[in-house]
Formats: C-alpha cells, structure tokens, sequence
C-alpha cells in the first residue's frame, strides 16, 4: 500500500516566497491585496521577500496621509512587517532614482539593489507572486 | 478645455499622449497617480515643465497628501481641492478624462 510521503524530522520544507511590488497605492488595490498575502504567507512561515520595483517604490514613501481620499492608510503596515518576521526589503535602485526618491525617502529599511542583483535574487526563489 | 490625468506617467503613456496634443491656454489637471508627474526629481518633470510654460497645470492635493509627495510639488503647478476640481470643470467647457 502506498503511503503519503512522510513529513521529515526536520518538519515540512520551507519555501522561498517573493512577492513583487510594481503599483503605485491607492490608484489600484494591488498594493493592498499584495500586503494581505504576504501577511498571510507569513503566518505560515516561509521564507518571505518583498521586493519593490518600478511604481513599488511609492508603496514605501514616508509621509502618506490618505483622509483625503477618504482611503485607509496602509503604509504603517509595512512598518510592522519585522513582527510578523518579513525582514528582507529589497528595492530597485534605478527606479527609485527616475522617480526623484532616496532611501530617505522610505519609511521602512531596505535593501537597495541593481537590476541584475534583483533579478539573480528572483531567480533563487521557489514562489514568485507579483503584484 | 480640461484635461485630466489619472495615470502614472511610469505605467503609462496617457501624460505624454495628452501633452502632445493640448492646445496652449488649455489647462491640464493631475489626479490619483497622475500627480507623481507633478513631483521633483523624477523623469517626468521635464517634460511637465516645458507644458507648464503654454498650459495651466493643477494638481489635486488629496491625492499628493495621500501619495506622500506634497512637499515634492514643482514650481509652476498649482494645488486645488476638490472644490477647486469643480470649479475647474465649471471653467472648462469641456473635460477630457484621458483614462
């Protein structure tokens, strides 16, 4: 008789999980859905990376002050990432430049990288979900 | 006539698209995602401050306060409220909603 694989002593494998972040917030939900699943994923702990690319920047501008929009403000969210164990921020160099932003410009610590760094780390992964 | 810009100038080409073809004296308005266009330092300023020398071009300060971006404003682009959108449309005879 066949049996299901048995789970290793070690528990079951953890998987490399990025998500790709290319909208701006607010003038679509992709933004916000995007953080709902990585908050989800990461209950279920995996190895999560965020990357933030292209209008992703915009997600981590200091700053953002939506009453007038009449929208709720998710960017203290990514503030508490760390708690929830999402620490690897990495965020596109070249995009943050044409856009007239510095890493002092971003409310969260990240990790800035080059195109080709990002796309070696997008290559290691297991999971890869953009938004 | 009023044209109003809800895109990105990153994700898509609708700002170049409508400055190509705004007349001088036409006024342009940035809302939602448009208004990254309306901040310092990124690549689209140039080109929004060339337009601004022929074209009234407003921005719609909720949405920059949203964005984080407010202190960001180049020179020569003027915030409105809601009410100032409104008063825009009134002014206008015609809007065009580029999408």
């Amino acid at each position: 008789m066949s049996e299901q694989q048995t789970t290793p002593s070690s528990g079951p494998k953890v998987k490399k999980f990025m998500f790709v972040n290319r909208k701006a917030p607010y003038g679509t939900i992709y933004a916000l859905e995007s953080l709902e699943v990585v908050l989800i994923t990461a209950t279920f702990d995996q190895d999560v990376s965020l990357v933030f690319i292209y209008d992703g920047v915009y997600e981590l501008v200091k700053g953002q002050q939506t009453k007038g929009i009449g929208v709720k403000n998710f960017s203290p969210s990514y503030r508490a990432l760390e708690g929830y164990d999402v620490e690897k921020l990495y965020v596109d160099s070249a995009s943050l430049t044409q856009r007239g932003l510095t890493e002092a410009d971003l409310l969260v610590p990240v990790e800035l990288l080059d195109a080709q760094q990002m796309g070696e780390l997008m290559a290691g992964q297991d999971v890869i979900l953009s938004f | 006539m009023l044209h109003i810009i809800n895109k990105s100038p990153f994700q898509t080409s609708t700002l170049d698209s409508c400055l190509r073809m705004a007349q001088p004296g036409s006024a342009v308005l940035l809302i939602e995602d448009g208004v990254y266009a309306a901040t310092v330092g990124s690549a689209a300023e140039q080109g929004l401050r060339q337009a601004s020398t022929t074209l009234k071009v407003y921005a719609l300060q909720p949405d920059m306060d949203a964005r984080g971006v407010t202190s960001k404003l180049i020179d020569g682009v003027t915030l409105v409220d809601y009410g100032g959108f409104v008063d825009l449309a009134e002014k206008y005879h015609t809007s065009h909603s580029w999408l």
